[in-house]
């Protein structure tokens, strides 16, 4: 069943085409990947899809709703989190307080309920740090940084934060924009692990944006070749490394440099 | 941490004042202010009152600016607004002071919004700019709007009474302006522990993600100009309260650039830097004065040029401390802090 169905999506920055009529549908539960080359309009498919970036033409169908013209704040609230490219974490806060406003949207405590605190605010507070502890900290195993400020992580580790931040907005679908750039083999396994067991044990659906070609092809149910803002190909794992579209314009070249 | 009960552990953890030496030394504070009006004379209780109004507005503009990012030039008129509406409604209605202390804030909150809302389309400089014209407009209103305002002559309020009290010294008034400051640092802290304030942060941080976290950008914005004008309308009430009479030359845009000159030497987008700055603020310029009183009496001719120097060497005290503390008065209290804690054993 289709959680997300994108149709005829057109971006343009002045004469820049940097989508053109791009359509996909991503299916409950699986791991959806896009790669594509640099420039190849990756990372603004995920910022049309958040409502950062407004499309010219086509439209965002999330869990059957019409979601184009939403402004971001409510499109997070209905379930879409995400990861950025160059993290971007707030640096100003701790990292169990950046987790902490992952949930925003799904508090309740009011302008007095916050100024009086004992109360509404504290039970709420308590429960959230509690929820967060349990089912986040643990899981990503960040117990020992809680409460240091991000700016002082390693960028590994600034990556792992994200990633709690966005379980934290308690999403129905997970966008990753390259997770595992920048990170030694290590970090890029945990993280990996991390993906894997999100997907399975949290039903979660998960579009991942990566240039790392061999976990690509390990973790993704399915992936979009994307070149020049154009779609070129779809498919299985299987089927993308043997397309002749994806040889030539991506996997050819890599080849040839690599 | 895994130990033990859960919810116990992370409630301690989540708690302003967890260890017993930190409550220990609130203990103290609280006993410090109750003590002080009985050995201090009235000029420490008039420094002490005028420098616990400062703590308040600068909480507020704390808020605004030092947390959320929006530099205001207007705070001087939230705080004028709020010391209007309070001798307005004390002079022509009667209303009885601590009813008038929560309605100024209310009146002060309400222009804030006004002025906030340009925020959904603005922001930085430009943002910036609004709350300069506004600070420009409420000035004209104070001088112009005379029936309502009495016009550069202001306004005169008979001494505040509280439960049948007559406040009408600076040791009875000290009682109100210690409640309000505790009150107001109280909220102040209880916002930041809370979504609101995280809310704040974040649009300070990275407004574009923060929207993309699901905070809407505008309504904690407009929050944000609410919760500060609205203790700078309750500071202004306690300036009527405590002076007994206003005139527009009260809150001039010099004065909101002392506001932020506050949070920014006490240290952005912290309570107690905002407490530090107030204090520091208030309280070295009348440092400085006293030292200069006392040169006076040796060279009486030199003080024509060493007045004006006064001013010179605050403004030289500021650049100096920003230059070497961008973090502000609260990052060397840590630092003091932390020093006294290893003290014994560091070395
Ligand atoms: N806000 C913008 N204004 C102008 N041009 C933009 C903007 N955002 C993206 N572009 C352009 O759109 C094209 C696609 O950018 P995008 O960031 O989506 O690429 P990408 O596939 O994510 O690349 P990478 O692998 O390097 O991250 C690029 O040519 C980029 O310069
Ligand atoms: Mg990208």
């Amino acid at each position: 069943m289709p959680i997300l169905e994108v149709n005829n999506l057109r971006l343009a920055f002045g004469g820049l085409q940097v989508l053109d009529d791009v359509s996909f549908t991503v299916n409950e539960g699986e791991i959806y990947a896009i790669i594509g080359p640099n420039g190849a309009g990756k990372t603004s498919i995920l910022n049309c899809l958040g409502g950062f970036y407004r499309q010219q033409a086509g439209d965002i169908i999330f869990t059957g709703n019409d979601i184009s013209s939403l402004s971001p704040d409510r499109r997070a609230a209905l379930g879409l989190a995400r990861t950025f490219q160059n993290i971007a974490l707030f640096h100003g806060m701790t990292v169990l307080d950046n987790i902490k406003l992952g949930s925003h949207a799904h508090l309740k405590s009011g302008l007095l309920d916050t100024l009086l605190y004992w109360g509404r605010a504290h039970r709420e507070e308590m429960k959230l740090r509690e929820e967060i502890e349990r089912e986040i900290i643990d899981f990503l195993e960040i117990e020992h940084i809680r409460k240091q400020p991000v700016s002082t992580l390693a960028y590994g580790l600034q990556k792992r934060v994200e990633l709690a931040r966005a379980l934290a907005m308690r999403p129905k679908i997970l966008l990753l924009d390259e997770p595992v750039a920048g990170m030694n083999a290590e970090e890029t396994e945990d993280m990996v692990r991390f993906i894997l067991d999100i997907q399975e044990e949290r039903d979660l659906t998960i579009v991942i944006i990566e240039h790392d070609m061999r976990m690509i092809m390990d973790i993704s149910d399915r992936i979009m070749v994307l070149n020049f803002g154009c779609k070129i190909a779809e498919g299985t794992p299987g089927e993308i490394q043997k397309h002749p579209e994806v040889l030539k314009a991506y996997l050819g070249e890599k080849r040839k440099h690599g | 941490m895994r130990i033990g009960d859960y919810k116990e552990s992370y409630a301690a953890d989540e708690a302003v004042f967890s260890t017993p030496t930190s409550r220990f030394w609130l203990g103290v504070l609280f006993a410090a202010m109750a003590a002080f009006p009985f050995f201090a004379g009235d000029y420490l209780l008039y420094m002490a009152n005028i420098t616990g109004i400062a703590i308040v507005a600068a909480l507020g503009l704390n808020i605004l600016t030092g947390a959320t990012g929006q530099i205001s030039l207007g705070h001087a008129a939230f705080i004028g607004i709020g010391a209007y509406t309070s001798a307005i409604l004390t002079n022509r209605f009667g209303l009885p002071y601590l009813l008038c202390l929560p309605l100024a804030g209310l009146a002060a909150a309400f222009f804030g919004i006004l002025v906030g809302a340009p925020s959904m389309r603005m922001k930085g400089l430009y943002l910036c700019i609004t709350t300069l014209a506004a600070q420009v407009i409420f000035e004209f209103l104070f001088v112009h709007w005379e029936t309502l305002t009495g016009g550069i002559r202001g306004l005169n309020v008979p001494a505040p009474e509280v439960f049948g009290l007559k406040i009408d010294s600076e040791f009875s008034f000290y009682w109100i302006t210690a409640v309000v400051v505790i009150i107001a640092a109280t909220v102040s802290r209880n916002l930041f522990r809370t979504r609101m304030g995280r809310a704040f942060i974040a649009i300070r941080d990275r407004d574009i993600s923060a929207e993309l976290m699901g905070i809407n950008l505008f309504r904690y914005k407009l929050y944000a100009f609410a919760i500060s004008s609205f203790l700078a309308g309750i500071a202004g009430s306690l300036w009527v309260g405590h002076l007994r009479s206003i005139t527009p030359e009260h809150f001039p845009l010099h004065e909101s650039i002392r506001y932020l000159a506050m949070i920014i030497v006490g240290g952005l987008g912290n309570i107690l830097g905002a407490i530090y700055g107030a204090i520091f603020m208030t309280m070295i310029p009348e440092l400085l004065q006293s030292v200069l009183k006392y040169f006076e009496s040796m060279f009486p001719q030199a003080m024509a040029f060493l007045f004006p120097l006064q001013t010179v060497v605050f403004g030289l005290l500021i650049v100096v401390f920003l230059v070497f503390e961008p973090h502000g008065l609260a990052e060397i209290w840590c630092r003091i802090k932390n020093f006294f804690r290893l003290w014994p054993f560091k070395h």
